[in-house]
């Protein structure tokens, strides 16, 4: 185990706030460092859209059905078909971990901001504010909010305190090339490591021009020719990875 | 230590972990697998950090962010007993939620039965006024609902069961989705709720005075006296949530306006969540009770008192004293 100087344990952190990207990041009382991702208008549109199609799906089929049952059917009709337009949502978001059968197929959920299952409480206020988000007319309102927040939340979200995001999904295991592996010829520091261990993992997504290139711009620190630096950077990723 | 080396000897930890993790998300995890959940998690979270501080590939940290995020959200969830916080609310909680916010709901109550009572007043002493609210079509039938001679033909006595169960679903469906819309429009700087809670008062004080006025009182009041008591108040109640979050987005204080809206959402959505449950009975009572015509309006009316006086009495009185913790 190698002590690590106190002044890179804060460099993660510092590299963060200079980063533009839209991941929101919250520190659980563990003291790690949770990373969410927040979902932008579109999927939560197409999302939406979906959960739109299946309750008219199911109010279609639902007055077909009650239809049979004269008075009382009207009457169980009007109290199904307002759990429909008003507790679809919220009771899809509490019971099924912040997922909705629309945000399932996208991929996304409800989180409260601290990245805790969404509850009762946030959840039915986000759902019933939807309400104003929809003013004056086709969620403009929302799509504003949603287009003007850094974590592109709508009024609903705002009050309610929620946040919808990607759910992660588990990556499969990046192959780096076989080979030797050897050690820098001069000092990284932690960051230039993880960089070089992500271009080495990414490779598969990169086109080989695209590589060389990159990889091109090591070539005179590491003091070879520029085809040979590709190789020569991902036989130093395997010697931090210690694979062999 | 070297990234390879970490990997090899915790990776059995991190299966197990995710197994179980498999295991609760689809809620079926014997309470014997869960014991060693605690210190699982708190494990990995310390795994994670190491892999964070030794600078460990983005693909190892990104697997273990990923196991530690689904981790949070087990270990963090909210496992309450929701039959018994209901009880406890309903006993308790929602009386004192009413006294403490007693601002918005003062003010709110204000405006609704303020102007529900003015324009009764006014349209039983000027009879044009109703017409400034409600197209003459509108008027006839509502005169006709409550008519005293059709009554007595037996319109409402025609009403079997299944007549019954079809309003106790309109109500249900009609009077909650208004609340809703009066409690949502708040956001819009309370002057959604300001609006709804006038012209709900507006509208029912120009119907009351109205048929008032006209000689329907018995019929009209002896229908609206039992469930009124709920109804009203949930819609007041309804404005008041409303008004709560118009006025942290006027007047946030020394916070941030996203931050006061945030602070003022928790009380009024639990507001709303009293408002939902008088609401339900108040439909059960328009539906089963209001429209029975068995009894007579005398017994009607000191029914319907004694409902107002249980209403008055819940929110001045209940969850005052508390017992000793179980």
């Amino acid at each position: 185990m190698q002590p690590t100087p106190p002044s890179v344990a804060h460099e993660p952190s510092r590299i963060r706030q200079r980063l533009l990207d839209t991941r929101h990041h919250v520190e659980t009382p563990e003291g790690i460092d949770l990373v969410l991702r927040p979902a932008g208008a579109l999927p939560r549109i197409l999302a939406f859209a979906i959960d739109l199609l299946i309750r008219g799906a199911i109010l279609l089929l639902m007055f077909i059905i009650l239809g049979f049952l004269g008075q009382f059917g009207v009457g169980l009709g009007s109290i199904l078909f307002f759990l429909v337009n008003w507790w679809y949502m919220v009771l899809f978001e509490v019971l099924r971990q912040g997922r909705s059968p629309g945000k399932q197929i996208m991929g996304l959920r409800v989180v409260h901001d601290d990245g805790t299952p969404v509850g009762w409480g946030a959840s039915l206020t986000r759902n019933l504010l939807r309400f104003v988000d929809m003013l004056p007319f086709g969620y403009c309102l929302g799509l504003i909010s949603c287009l003007s927040h850094p974590s592109f939340k709508r009024l609903g979200d705002l009050a309610a305190g929620t946040l919808v995001v990607y759910r992660e999904e588990n990556s499969n295991r990046p192959l780096i090339p076989e080979g030797d592996s050897e050690r820098a010829p001069f000092r990284l520091s932690l960051n230039e490591q993880r960089a070089l261990q992500g271009f080495a993992e990414r490779q598969s997504g990169l086109s080989a021009a695209r590589r060389t290139e990159l990889a091109g711009i090591l070539a005179e620190p590491l003091d070879v020719p520029e085809e040979q630096a590709e190789a020569r950077l991902n036989s130093i990723a395997r010697g931090l990875l210690g694979a062999t | 230590m070297k990234q390879h080396l970490f990997e090899q000897r915790h990776s059995a930890d991190w299966q197990r972990f995710s197994a179980l993790l498999e295991q609760l998300e689809r809620g079926k995890a014997e309470a014997k697998a869960c014991e060693h959940f605690a210190a699982d998690y708190r494990h990995l979270c310390q795994h994670l950090a190491l892999a964070e501080e030794r600078g460990y590939s983005s693909h190892l940290i990104d697997q273990l962010q990923h196991l530690a995020m689904r981790g949070h959200q087990q270990f963090y969830r909210h496992r309450s007993h929701l039959g018994a916080q209901l009880i406890g609310f309903i006993l308790a909680g929602f009386p004192q939620l009413v006294r403490r916010e007693w601002r918005s709901v003062l003010a709110a109550c204000l405006l609704f039965f303020g102007s529900l009572i003015g324009m009764g007043l006014l349209t039983w002493q000027f009879p044009e006024l109703i017409y400034g609210l409600l197209d003459p079509a509108q008027v006839s039938d509502m005169e006709r609902m409550y008519d005293p001679d059709a009554r007595r033909i037996g319109r409402f006595s025609e009403r079997d069961a299944a007549d019954d169960w079809m309003m106790f679903g309109f109500y249900i469906m009609n009077n909650i989705g208004i609340a809703f819309q009066t409690f949502a429009s708040g956001l819009l700087f309370g002057l959604g709720s300001l609006f709804f809670l006038l012209f709900n008062g507006l509208m029912i004080g120009a119907v009351a005075g109205h048929l008032t006025r006209i000689g329907y009182s018995e019929t009209f009041w002896s229908f609206v006296i039992g469930h009124g008591a709920f109804e009203l108040t949930a819609i007041a109640f309804a404005g008041a949530a409303g008004l709560k979050l118009g006025w942290a987005l006027l007047a946030p204080g020394r916070l941030r306006r996203s931050e006061a809206l945030r602070q003022a959402s928790k009380p009024s959505i639990q507001l709303v969540a009293g408002v939902i449950f008088f609401l339900i009975i108040a439909a059960f009572i328009e539906a089963f009770w209001s429209s029975m015509t068995y009894t007579t309006p005398t017994i009607k009316f000191i029914v319907g008192a004694a409902l107002w006086l249980l209403v008055i009495a819940y929110f001045v009185f209940a969850g005052r004293h508390r017992h000793a913790p179980d």
